[in-house]
C-alpha cells in the first residue's frame, strides 16, 4: 500500500474568505496529496489538535488578516507541546518580505505570498516531507 | 514511545499515531492491532451513510454533542473517496465538526478510499479497533453511501443510520435501494425543506416491501441538523435500536458474523499472498500460455498447481 503524503490546510485567524486556501487545497489534490480542509476562522489550538488527531505529515496555513507573526508561530509551539514531530509548517498569505525571516526561525519552513504557482508549493513539500 | 500501552491510555498522540500504521499497512500495524484486540469489542458501533450533501458530518457533529452530554466519549472516522485520477483526496468532513475538536472526550480523523474499497473497508474497521481499544464508548463511521463498497465500511457498525434528505427526486431511487436494507436508523435531514412528507412515505412503503428476518422496524426521524432539532430523537432511537440488538442477542450475532467474515477474508489473504510466493511468475506464465493456445485447460492447470503447492 502506497503511502499518501497528508496536508492540513488550515485559515488561522478571523478573516473571513476562503478562496486562496481552497485553490491550494484542490491543487494539492490534484498533485496526489490527501488534504484535510478544516474552514475558516480556526484558534491555534484547534489547528494544531486537528494536526495530532489526523498524523498529517504537512500543515498548510493561510492568512490574510495580519496577524501571522503571531498565529503562526503560536502553532508551531502548540503542535510541539503536544509531540507532533517531523511535520513540515508552511504558511501564505499577505505576508510582508520583512516579516519571513522571523516567521523562518519561528519554525515555518517556508512562506509563499499571493500570486506563487501552486506547483511551486507542491514541489516544495514533495522536497522537504519528512 | 510504547504505542500500545500508550492508546491504551488514551494518548491520542499514540491512537493518531496507530491509525496511520493500520492505513499505511505499516510493519508494526499487525502487531500493534494484536496487542490492542483483548480490549476491543467495548465500544459501540454506528454507522452513518447517506448521499453526499445529506448533512452526515452535521448531523455526526451534533450526534456527538448530544452523545457527550449523555456521558459517552466518542471517536470518529469519516471517510472520503479518493480522487479516481490523482490519488488524492479533500477530506473536508472536519468543517462541520470544529467544535468537537477541542474536546477532550472526542477523536476525530478522516480517512480516503484510497485504492481498494474492499482493502478500505478491513482498514475502517482496523481504525475502529484502535479507538475502541483506547477507551471510546461511542463510535460513528462517516461514510458516502452511493456504492456497495461503501455499503461495506458500515457493515463494521452494530447499527447503522441511513440519512436521506428530501427533494433530490429520481437519482435518490438507486441510491435508496443500495442502502435501505443496511438501515437500523432513518433520518430525514433538511427537514426544513419541502418534500418531507413524500419522502417519509416512499421509505415506509419501501420498508414495507423490504422482507426483513428481524421483527425490528426501522423507527424514521425527522432532523434540521444545522439547527440542531430532531437531535435527541435520534440519539434516542439510536438507543433504542441498540438497546434491542442488546435484549435480542442480535449484536452477538451480528458481530460474530463480523468476526467470520473478517478471518475468511485475511485468510484469502494470505493464502493469495502464499501462493505468489510458492508458485513462481514464469512457472505462472507457461501455463497461460499453454491454456492461451489450447494446450492445456484452466481446470487442469489450477488442479496442477494446486496440487504442487499443496504436497
Ligand atoms: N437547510 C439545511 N441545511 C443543512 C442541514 N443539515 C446540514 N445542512 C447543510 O448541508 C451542507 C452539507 O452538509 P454536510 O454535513 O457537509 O453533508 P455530508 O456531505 O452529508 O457530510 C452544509 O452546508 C450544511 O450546513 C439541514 O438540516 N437543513
Ligand atoms: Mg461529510
Amino acid at each position: 500500500m502506497e503511502k499518501r503524503i497528508r496536508v492540513l490546510v488550515a485559515k488561522p485567524g478571523l478573516d473571513g474568505h476562503d478562496r486562496g486556501a481552497k485553490v491550494v487545497a484542490r491543487a494539492l489534490r490534484d498533485a496526489g496529496f490527501e488534504v484535510i480542509y478544516t474552514g475558516i476562522r480556526l484558534t491555534p489550538e484547534q489547528i494544531a489538535e486537528a494536526a495530532l488527531q489526523e498524523d498529517v505529515n504537512v500543515v498548510a496555513l493561510s492568512l490574510l488578516s495580519g496577524a501571522h507573526n503571531t498565529l503562526f508561530p503560536r502553532i508551531v509551539e502548540i503542535m510541539k507541546q503536544k509531540g507532533i514531530k517531523d511535520v513540515l509548517t508552511i504558511g501564505g498569505g499577505v505576508i510582508p518580505d520583512a516579516d519571513i525571516p522571523g516567521l523562518k526561525a519561528a519554525g515555518i519552513a517556508e512562506v509563499f505570498t499571493p500570486g506563487t504557482p501552486t506547483e511551486k508549493i507542491i514541489e516544495f513539500i514533495k522536497a522537504n516531507v519528512k | 514511545m510504547d504505542i500500545v500501552a500508550e492508546l491504551l491510555n488514551g494518548s491520542k498522540l499514540a491512537i493518531s499515531r496507530a491509525i496511520t500504521a493500520v492505513e499505511n499497512e505499516y510493519g508494526d500495524a499487525v502487531e500493534i492491532l494484536q496487542k490492542i484486540y483483548p480490549h476491543t469489542g467495548r465500544a459501540y458501533v454506528i454507522g452513518i451513510t447517506g448521499p453526499p450533501g445529506a448533512g452526515k458530518s452535521t448531523l455526526t457533529d451534533k450526534l456527538t454533542k448530544e452523545y457527550r452530554s449523555r456521558g459517552k466519549t466518542v471517536g470518529i472516522i469519516a471517510v472520503d473517496p479518493s480522487s479516481p485520477f490523482s490519488g488524492g483526496a479533500i477530506l473536508g468532513d472536519r468543517i462541520r465538526m470544529n467544535e468537537l475538536t477541542m474536546d477532550e472526550g472526542v477523536f476525530i480523523r478522516s480517512m480516503a478510499t484510497r485504492g481498494s474499497l474492499g482493502g478500505m473497508s478491513r482498514k475502517t474497521a482496523e481504525a475502529v479497533k484502535v479507538l475502541d481499544a483506547a477507551g471510546k464508548d461511542i463510535i460513528f463511521i462517516e461514510t458516502v453511501g452511493v456504492g456497495q463498497s461503501e455499503v461495506d465500511i458500515v457493515k463494521a457498525a452494530d447499527t447503522t443510520l441511513v440519512v436521506l434528505v428530501p427533494g433530490l427526486g429520481d437519482d435518490i431511487q438507486a441510491i435508496k435501494a443500495g442502502i435501505l436494507e443496511i438501515g437500523d436508523v432513518f433520518a430525514i435531514n433538511k427537514a426544513d425543506r419541502d418534500g418531507v412528507e413524500r419522502l417519509h412515505i416512499e421509505i415506509e412503503m419501501m420498508l414495507d416491501l423490504d422482507q426483513n428476518e428481524t421483527e425490528w422496524r426501522p423507527k424514521i426521524t425527522r432532523t434540521i441538523a444545522s439547527q440542531n432539532q430532531g437531535v435527541v430523537e435520534l440519539v434516542d432511537s439510536i438507543e433504542e435500536h441498540a438497546a434491542y440488538m442488546v435484549k435480542t442477542g442480535l449484536i452477538q450475532k451480528r458481530r460474530f458474523a463480523r468476526t467470520r467474515n473478517e478471518i475468511l477474508t485475511m485468510l484469502d489473504e494470505a493464502i493469495q499472498a502464499y501462493l505468489k510466493k510458492k508458485v513462481a511468475n514464469s512457472r505462472f506464465e507457461a501455463l497461460t500460455e499453454e491454456v492461451s493456445q489450447r494446450k492445456n485447460d484452466p481446470y487442469s492447470a489450477v488442479k496442477s498447481i494446486l496440487a504442487e503447492v499443496l504436497k
